[in-house]
């Protein structure tokens, strides 16, 4: 995982100047070797620094932990410790542990990983409940500290691009950037020239390693883009809408001029799946295995890969679908339409979860941002708008483009890309967690034909642009999250690994009614009346499965199983059935009214259960 | 007579049972001699006359008026006097009598008592003795109280319950409580007392300390991790080799017999080149495995196994081909050695070469000791074949040889010509070590100087008289002469190669600019347009773009190690901004006329405002037409009855988009996602947030690290299989074990109660 670094001159590497300060690490053993000076005060370490954050204690043998493990306050002096510890522990060499007890862990980054929500007030609760809750606290702070402890090993750090002294980075070029960078980052910035087959649309796999191109003349290739090794090519005879991975790059589903056609990494096909016809965008929700297609004839249709079973199709009643993206935090789809609206889709429901009414004109292209805090519109009123996706659905800055953008794209930290004509210009945020700010460009790149396809490349600072001259490998710094989680995706997982996610992530599958706008909902207890409960449960089922089947007479032979004996054995059993119904419903209203004239003297015994 | 008789007996009885009766209730008096009364009087006058009645057996009683000693001894009556009797009057006068004196004293006791209550209702002394019985239970119990919370409470309980392991002592400890006792121990003990070995405290001999303090704690660590590392290897060596001997697979082995022949093969050309003496021996070895292949039979087909194929050879193919193999092995073997190349060979040292070795031929011929045919047969193989690049390849015995044969011989042209040799071995060594201070000069003044160091060793060497060790010496040197010989035509290889390269790199890099500018004339084409316009922009950018096109070199995995690429200085970007400004303005007026026709706001407005009304809960309206008015077509009930059979809807919660204009959020519930969720809350919670509070953090995998994941998914109870689990005890808990007579007595107290309580239960039946 190379960064790219800024284009420095004559600055040599950074890495080489810090190892060279680097002092060598001191051991605990060392400090035999330690002039005796050191050793005539053996209480506190001479380190200032670190004796001004307080180390927690040992956890006592209680389950429950009293004590914070985080370090809240870091300007405790160290008088304390050596109050509670007056003794320091000494192992068998006699050395004396200089930092004893488990390491302070910062309390912002504890922070990130607390999730239990302390706004919400709760009542009042008894002692066992109190308890309950306490253990549920220890445990989210136990387990957050432990996070915050594995971010240590998050060592890679992210690449940025800095101009020197006031200069403009988007006035940086590729090529100054290549020639900065080591050859192994060089290596990714690349241009196939592939004239032929018109525009191309691409996509990464959800490692980073793979790419799928096709052309829309029915060029669909698939190569591993970091060694250049062609993996299938092959011409479908036919227009390619779009195309893209599956759960792994073992499968690739290709959306052609009729139908869905899936295709494995050989180039063989699959499938072809006549129910998804005339498909226009395609996406992937890798945690539900589902497809999500969007066609012309204006139908949503969800595919599940693993079953390979449609499990929903929508119809959005808005014409013709060509502007679709998921939110990969909610995994709901948004089609931007061609009356400015961009509306929200779940497979569960059959209406929309929200409509936003973005832009005067069409919508032309959408994305959301890897934390589906953000979305990006572009519409033919040439604006491109970013959006709150939480809750308020407001735009918050807003920019007119000359062009207007065809292709939006955002990267996983928040870069945002914008395809217009044969130029692509790219804005980063101040920060890491705010939008992206449409004054500033970050950086710009012209090709060699209007771009027809956008993708950041997972895990890599790379832009795929897919244009009419081919495929362009970019280089942008700062794009991508440094560090991969290996057990989710991996760039550089062997087939056996590959394999072996596959089925853990099938295990794994989250169904596909789960979608829905807020998925930390879920988590909340489901407050409805027993009623609607089971109304509910019948409208899920389709029938009702408590529901007593009519009466249906049989067959009676010697000329009694004529039509009207059979009514007539029909209405008698009804008539029975009704009025034991009139009878139990006089019954309980003497029950009530004596309830209600009982009078409310005498307590009722506790031995009152067991009259008969 | 027989009814008197009854009555007579009737009436004894009843005075038995009075005398039975009275030490019961009353202590015995003696003293009843009070006169008697009216009524006994009358009674006895009366039993008289019913006597009287019978005749015969008349006892005659006489009738008294005065007092008499004659008293009933069992009545006492008060007659006479006024007032009762009191028992103390009673015993007044017999004070002294000492048979009294116990009823006295129980005349006292009963005084002092008072009266006895009644005794309690059988039920209420149950439960009594039920209450006390649980009041004990429950405290005996109670002891438990903390043990059971805290297993409740406990994140995981282990069964069967283990004890804590006990502290590990030092063996420092367990070694001073211990003696030698039996004559072995103390034998033992004997040898280590002298050794020195201390047995108690610091365990460690005198030599060992020493030794410890010789080296430092750093190095070893470092000696121990290097033998730990060597132990591992040679762990995994073995496991490795016992594994791959277990493989039954004959391809496998005989694929890997192929790799390890291959393998010889190219470590003895690496030998040849580095080491010639141990190349030699391994040729020795293959001489002899040739010759021991020669003197067997073994793979000649002749054995009972090659027979039996022989005969199926005819028929079956692979027979044939086993066969064949054998002989081809046996062939191989026995195939004298013609292995190195003629390419090896060296221009300079060639005819020197042969001299020398016709020398060493003639030397070997006549030396005595060895197998003149082996002999014959190597040194011809190693002539035939030029594998030697230097006589001094030959082994020591056969320079030994050589030295002995020149004692015999006389000093004659062939010294004369091993000197002259020897001259220009030395030579050349010279000229290789000018060469190196020189730095390689070219050819021509390296020839020179080897002519000026050739004249001077000539007549250095004059000097020197050939002699056993000096003959020897110089065999030992000149050994050490090849590798440097051969590592002379390298550089000169290397040379041409390096005068080569860049030129070649050039051309490459030529060949690439030439397919980029045809390439960029390529793109030129389609996008003309594209560059008018942009020179339209800026005109300074006319003159940079195909110059900036060019630098834009895209790195090609090919030319990636080869080229670098070029420095860009002049740089040009793509302008965009500028003409931002300048055309915003004009793009929006623009823009406004375009979509004037389509106002997608209000359509918006009419579509959410439809949302709203499908979404609001809806009245019921109970009117019945006609009901109380008239009715019929086109009459209408009036508003205010429509008004009273109105039922309203409640007012939903506020809708989520109430405030956002541009908006349509979906108030459906998704009920599909909604029957996963929680509706049922578990025991302890008495309101959902709280519940809610517990549910929050996830404890998947995907979210947490893998200690807390294995944390937060531990069972609560684990149990060992096949291990029976034991009720608690009180020792287990630290508890006395005299406590254990107090649970038998809990256990014991059920069962009583039980037995009541069937009591109870068969009262009740019976009733």
């Amino acid at each position: 995982m190379e960064r790219a670094p800024k284009p420095g001159k004559d600055v040599p590497p950074k890495k080489d100047k810090r190892q060279a300060k680097r002092k060598k690490p001191r051991r605990y053993w060392e400090e035999d070797t330690a002039p005796t000076t050191d050793r005539a005060c053996p209480g506190p370490p001479r380190n200032k620094k670190r004796n001004q954050e307080l180390r927690p204690q040992k956890p006592k043998n209680t389950h429950i932990l009293k004590k914070p493990r985080i370090s809240k306050k870091p300007q405790v002096p160290k008088k304390l410790r050596k109050r509670t510890n007056p003794e320091p522990e000494r192992n068998l060499s006699g050395a004396q542990d200089p930092f004893p007890g488990p390491a302070p862990v910062p309390v912002e980054v504890v922070q990130k990983f607390c999730r239990i929500d302390k706004s919400k007030k709760i009542p009042h609760s008894k002692s066992k409940t109190r308890n309950r809750l306490e253990v549920a606290e220890a445990e989210e702070e136990e387990t957050s500290v432990k996070a915050a402890r594995s971010e240590l090993l998050l060592a890679e750090e992210p690449g940025f691009l800095e101009g020197e002294n006031g200069e403009d980075t988007a006035k940086i070029l590729q090529a100054d950037i290549v020639e900065a960078v080591d050859i192994a980052s060089a290596a990714k910035h690349f241009d196939l020239n592939l004239r032929q087959f018109g525009p191309y649309r691409l996509n990464y796999s959800r490692t980073g390693r793979h790419l799928a191109f096709g052309g829309s003349r029915g060029h669909v290739a698939a190569l591993d883009w970091v060694t250049k090794r062609l993996m299938c090519e092959i011409n479908v005879m036919e227009a390619v809408r779009d195309i893209r991975f599956l759960h792994s790059e073992a499968l690739l589903a290709v959306a052609q001029n009729r139908w869905l056609h899936i295709y494995d990494n050989q180039g063989i096909e699959l499938h072809c799946i006549r129910r998804c016809d005339r498909v226009t965008r395609l996406e992937f929700l890798p945690f539900h295995f589902l497809l999500a297609t969007a066609s012309e004839t204006g139908f949503l249709t969800y595919l599940d890969v693993s079953v390979g079973k449609i499990v929903a199709a929508l119809n959005a009643r808005a014409g013709r679908l060509g502007v679709m993206t998921q939110n990969p935090y909610n995994a709901v789809i948004h089609l931007g339409h061609s009356n400015g609206t961009v509306s929200l889709w779940s497979p569960a429901m059959k209406e929309p979860l929200a409509k936003i009414l973005c832009h005067r004109g069409g919508v032309r292209a959408v994305t959301v941002d890897s934390t589906g805090t953000y979305m990006a519109t572009s519409g033919l009123d040439h604006q491109l708008k970013i959006f709150d996706l939480r809750g308020t659905f407001q735009p918050l800055s807003a920019r007119t483009l000359p062009q207007g953008a065809g292709h939006l794209a955002f990267s996983q930290r928040g870069l945002l890309v914008a395809g217009m004509g044969d130029v692509v210009n790219i804005w980063a945020g101040q920060g890491q967690a705010g939008p992206p700010s449409l004054e500033q460009l970050y950086l710009t790149h012209r090709l060699s034909g209007p771009v027809h396809g956008l993708q950041f490349c997972p895990f890599e600072d790379v832009l795929g642009v897919g244009h009419s001259g081919g495929v362009t490998s970019m280089l942008v710094p700062g794009a991508a999250e440094p560090n991969f989680d290996g057990l989710d995706s991996n760039p550089y997982r062997s087939r056996k690994q590959r394999q072996e996610w596959e089925v853990k992530a099938l295990l794994e599958k989250v169904p596909a009614e789960l979608i829905c706008l807020d998925p930390r909902a879920l988590a909340e207890v489901d407050v409805i009346s027993l009623e609607q409960e089971k109304k509910e449960r019948i409208e899920r089922l389709g029938y009702d499965p408590e529901a007593k089947t009519p009466f249906q007479p049989k067959p009676k032979q010697k000329g009694r199983s004529s039509t009207a004996s059979l009514v007539k054995r029909k209405r008698k059993v009804m008539d029975e059935e009704h009025r034991e119904k009139v009878r139990q419903s006089f019954e309980q209203q003497k029950q009530h009214k004596q309830k209600k004239t009982k009078p409310f003297g005498a307590w009722p015994s506790a031995l009152d259960r067991f009259v008969r | 007579m027989t009814a008197d008789r009854a009555a007579e007996s009737l009436l004894a009885l009843s005075q038995q049972e009075e005398l039975v009766d009275l030490p019961k209730d009353y202590p015995l008096s003696a003293s009843e001699d009070e006169g008697d009364s009216d009524e006994e009087r009358k009674h006895q006058k009366l039993l008289e006359a019913i006597s009287s009645l019978g005749g015969k057996n008349r006892r005659k009683l006489a009738e008294r008026s005065e007092a008499s000693l004659k008293v009933s001894e069992f009545n006492v009556s008060s007659e006479g006097s006024g007032e009762k009797l009191v028992l103390a009057d009673l015993l007044e006068p017999v004070k002294t009598s000492s048979s009294l004196a116990t009823v006295k004293k129980q005349l006292n006791r009963v005084k002092s008592k008072k009266t006895l209550e009644l005794p309690l209702n059988k039920e209420e002394v149950e439960r009594i003795h039920r209450e006390i019985a649980f009041n004990n239970t429950s405290q005996v119990l109670s002891k438990w109280d903390p043990i059971v919370l805290k297993n409740r409470q406990a994140e995981q309980l282990v069964f069967p319950v283990e004890k804590e392991q006990p502290a590990f002592a030092p063996i420092e400890h367990v070694l001073s409580g211990w003696k030698a006792r039996t004559p072995l121990e103390q034998e033992i003990f004997n040898l280590l007392h002298k050794n020195k070995q201390p047995v108690t405290d610091p365990l460690l001999t005198p030599v060992e300390k020493a030794s410890l303090k010789a080296m430092s704690l750093e190095e070893a660590k470092m000696r121990r991790a290097e033998l730990q590392r060597a132990r591992a290897l040679q762990s995994y060596y073995e496991a490795r080799a016992r594994r791959e001997k277990k493989i039954k697979s004959k391809k496998y082995h005989r694929v890997v017999k192929k790799a390890k022949a291959k393998q010889a093969l190219k470590e003895f050309e690496h030998l040849q080149k580095v080491d010639p003496t141990a190349a030699l021996e391994e040729l020795e070895k293959i001489e002899k495995a040739r010759m021991m292949e020669r003197m067997s039979l073994k793979h000649q087909n002749s054995g009972k196994w090659a027979k039996s194929k022989a005969i199926m050879a005819k028929y079956d193919l692979e027979a044939r081909q086993a066969m064949q193999e054998q002989l081809a092995k046996n062939k191989e073997l026995t195939q004298k050695l013609q292995a190195a190349s003629e390419s090896e060979e060296e221009e300079g040292g060639t005819e020197v070469e042969e001299l020398v070795l016709d020398a060493v031929n003639e030397a070997q011929m006549n030396a005595d000791g060895l197998n003149p045919w082996m002999l014959r047969s190597c040194t011809s193989d190693a002539k035939e074949g030029e594998i030697q690049e230097d006589p001094e390849q030959l082994p020591e015995p056969l320079a030994h040889n050589v030295s002995e044969s020149e004692d015999e011989r006389p000093v004659t042209e062939e010294e004369i010509v091993l000197k002259e040799f020897e001259k220009r071995r030395s030579l050349r060594k010279r000229s290789e070590l000018n060469q190196d201070a020189e730095l390689r000069g070219s050819q021509e003044t390296k020839d020179s100087t080897s002519q000026e160091v050739l004249f001077e060793l000539r007549t250095l060497s004059q000097k020197f008289k050939e002699s056993h060790q000096s003959r020897k010496q110089k065999a030992s040197s000149m050994e050490t002469v090849p590798q440097v010989q051969r590592e002379e035509p390298a550089p000169e290889e290397e040379e041409p190669l390096l005068l080569q390269r860049p030129e070649r790199v050039q051309t490459l890099e030529e060949l690439e600019e030439l397919e980029k500018e045809g390439c960029f004339q390529n793109k030129e084409l389609p996008r003309p347009m594209l560059e008018g316009h942009r020179l339209k922009k800026n005109p300074n950018n006319q003159t940079d773009a195909p110059k900036k096109k060019r630098k834009e070199q895209m790195i090609d995995l090919k030319n990636l190690l080869t080229t670098k690429s070029p420095s860009v200085k002049s740089l040009a970007v793509p302008t965009i901004e500028e003409l931002e400004d300048e055309v915003e303005r004009d793009q929006k007026q623009m823009i406004k006329e375009a979509f004037a026709g389509d106002d997608v706001i209000r359509d918006f407005l009419k579509e959410k405002r439809e949302a709203v009304e499908a979404s609001k809960p809806q009245d019921v309206d109970l009117t019945l037409p006609g009901w109380g008015e008239w009715g019929g077509v086109g009459l209408k009930p009036s508003a205010k009855k429509r008004r009273r059979f109105l039922i309203k809807a409640p007012e939903g919660p506020p809708r989520k988009d109430k405030n956002l204009p541009n908006v349509i959020i979906n108030e459906k519930r998704n009920i599909h996602a909604a029957a996963h969720q929680v509706r049922v809350l578990p025991y302890p919670f008495t309101h959902y947030r709280q519940f809610e509070r517990t549910i929050q953090t996830p404890i998947g995998s995907t979210w947490n690290t893998q200690r807390a994941f294995q944390k937060l998914t531990t069972p609560k109870i684990v149990t060992k299989a096949g291990h029976i689990i034991k009720p608690i005890k009180a020792e287990d808990v630290g508890y006395r074990s005299s406590s254990r007579s107090d649970l038998s007595i809990i256990q014991g107290n059920p069962i009583r109660l039980s037995a009541h309580h069937k009591k109870q239960l068969k009262k009740n039946s019976i009733d």
